[in-house]
């Protein structure tokens, strides 16, 4: 073997270990910053499977997307709403649990059966290297156009129901009850707030 | 990264190639060309560890002496001559310190959070080119790789922020998070214009693209709105004062930081200046011609009658080179320096409306007049 490929092979034995060992604490850890915290140590090293794959844009694209934007986001939900309190226990917790794994250990041995059986073409088609990026947008431009777009859409979608369950207060009725809506636009005033001249500055008086 | 750094070609009369040079002289010894390839890749590396260290060096100096200017004192001045020794002697006092991780602290997350932080700036500088073959690997994705690195940023900061178990930190922390997905996006957007021009990600392609005729072929003519986008967002990513929300230090001690001492807080400490010098050489290298010369250095060569190939020229033009690009990211870190010790600090609204209400939309319309342009005027805006 030459140093490159027994370089490669232990990269990836030492990101695919990461990778399933981090997305097992993800979801068993039962503290979920840190859940969050592994949550990118995931994204990252699936980028670094992709840069094995010699796909380095796919790489960078999904450390820009996942690990820059979506769990930093997420990161940043947690941490903004991170109150300590003490969950109702949920009755049969336990039942819960064992359907749980079990549907996840079937959809396993699924996916491995899939894997198995499946008449993978070896080797694979030679990589683009670095005209991959090219490739890509010549792709996202013809034959996926159309998904492309209605990914955009989607986007589009969602974040005007982000605007929309953020800002109900400028509706003047709930837009899914129809009720009156009750929340008021809060925001400070722009002048600062003077105190009477006669009143006895209640803040500063000591004693 | 072993399997897809690519070799750079370059193109034979176009500077110095160290690498093959160092293959061949390995060669010569009697050692495989797979071989001496192990043995060269390391020491870029290391020399631009060494040079990024010592350029951080240069900028404590270069800050306390400037701001000791704008406000009339004299600085550092017992540490050597001119007070040249000061930061060394700021770094081994940061060295010797006690290392403290607070009691309720969680201390991995304490530990990794700065880590994190200077880890991504640190690999950033893989793209960043010092001449034609200069650099320790021309990737094809060159300057978005620096664009997706710089965005594992906040998940370092968040993590000291909520590992310090405390209030200002994790306000710190948020901040930063805050700042840097808003600035983040016009960055990107400005980087896109000037990708759209030269036909390619890499850095290298992005400086080849400017040279030719010199000063006049620099992007920030063609790119001057982009150039001060590109300028306000990279200071803000780099948390320099006009945008030191994170940190502010009257509002909030010293933000994500406030828990650190010793060699963690040098690590954030080391982190920000790194990631100063390295967004004032990716302005260089996007807008201000990277290692290119204000003449063009062929012309100068022909005016001498020396061919650009004789290999004394190619040392006297890599060298050049080199000056240049140290130069003008100097220039840049002098002026973000001013900047620190002139400008107050932005509210955090007017920071986020800076960056969502005017920036993005103008980096946008940017984007846009750029293609146009790129279509009407093939020749003069890339083809």
């Amino acid at each position: 073997m030459t140093v490159a490929s027994t370089t490669q092979l232990v990269c990836f034995v030492i990101l695919s270990s990461t990778l399933v060992l981090g997305s097992l604490a993800v979801v068993l850890l039962p503290n979920i910053v840190y859940s969050a915290f592994l949550l990118a140590g995931v994204f990252l090293s699936v980028a670094g499977l992709y840069l094995l794959l010699n796909a380095s844009f796919v790489a960078a694209a999904q450390v820009l997307v996942y690990v820059g934007a979506v769990n930093v986001l997420i990161l940043f939900a947690i941490m903004l709403v991170n109150k300590k309190e003490n969950l109702d226990p949920i009755p049969g917790m336990a039942v819960r649990r064992l359907l749980s794994a079990a549907v996840c250990a079937g959809l396993l041995v699924l996916l491995i059966r899939v894997a198995i059986t499946t008449p993978w073409a070896l080797p694979g088609p030679i990589p683009v290297g670095e005209d991959a990026t090219i490739r890509i947008g010549e792709h996202l431009f013809s034959d996926y156009l159309l998904p492309f777009e209605l990914a955009s859409v989607l986007l589009l979608m969602s974040m005007i129901g982000a605007i929309v369950l953020a800002r109900r207060d400028v509706f003047s009725s709930d837009i899914i009850t129809g009720e009156p809506a009750d929340q008021i636009l809060i925001e400070k005033e722009r002048s600062p707030m003077l105190l009477e001249p006669n009143d006895p500055a209640p803040l500063r008086s000591s004693p | 990264m072993l399997s897809n750094t690519v070799v750079t070609e370059g193109l034979p009369s176009m500077g110095l190639d160290l690498q093959s040079s160092f293959i061949e002289a390995l060669g010569g010894l009697g050692l495989g060309p797979g071989m001496a390839r192990l043995l060269w890749l390391p020491l870029p590396m290391l020399l631009v560890l060494v040079s990024a260290v010592v350029g951080v060096l240069v900028n404590v100096w270069l800050e306390r002496k400037i701001s000791a200017a704008a406000q009339q004192r004299i600085g550092p001045e017992y540490a050597g001559a001119l007070g040249l020794l000061q930061p060394m002697a700021d770094g081994l006092k940061l060295l010797f310190k006690e290392d403290i991780i607070p009691a309720r602290a969680d201390s991995l997350l304490f530990t990794l959070g700065p880590v994190l932080v200077l880890v991504p700036v640190i690999l950033s500088w893989l793209v960043v080119p010092f001449g034609q073959n200069l650099l320790i690997s021309n990737v094809g994705v060159g300057i978005f790789l620096w664009i997706a690195l710089s965005s594992i940023q906040p998940i370092g900061l968040l993590m000291s922020g909520y590992a310090s178990n405390n209030k200002y930190s994790l306000l710190g922390g948020l901040r930063a998070a805050a700042q840097s997905i808003s600035y983040e996006i016009p960055l990107a957007l400005a980087v896109l214009a000037i990708v759209m021009m030269s036909n390619s990600l890499s850095t290298v392609d992005i400086v080849n693209q400017q040279t030719g005729s010199g000063i006049l072929s620099w992007n920030i003519w063609r790119q001057p709105v982009g150039f001060v986008i590109f300028w306000i967002c990279a200071l803000a990513e780099c948390e320099r004062l006009p945008f030191d929300l994170p940190e502010a230090e009257e509002e909030l001690v010293a933000g994500y930081q406030t828990e650190y001492a010793g060699m963690k807080f040098a690590l954030f400490y080391l982190g920000s200046y790194i990631n100063l010098v390295l967004s004032a050489l990716l302005v260089s290298v996007l807008y201000l011609g990277g290692w290119g010369f204000p003449v063009p250095v062929e012309w100068l060569a022909g005016l001498l009658g020396q061919s650009v190939d004789a290999p004394l020229v190619q040392l006297i033009t890599g060298a050049v080179g080199i000056v240049m690009t140290i130069l003008k990211a100097y220039l840049l870190v002098f002026f973000a320096i001013l900047l620190r010790w002139t400008v107050p600090r932005v509210r955090i609204d007017q920071l986020l409306d800076l960056g969502w209400k005017f920036l993005l939309p103008i980096a946008l319309v940017n984007l846009l007049i750029t293609a146009a342009l790129k279509l009407a005027f093939p020749s003069a805006f890339g083809g």
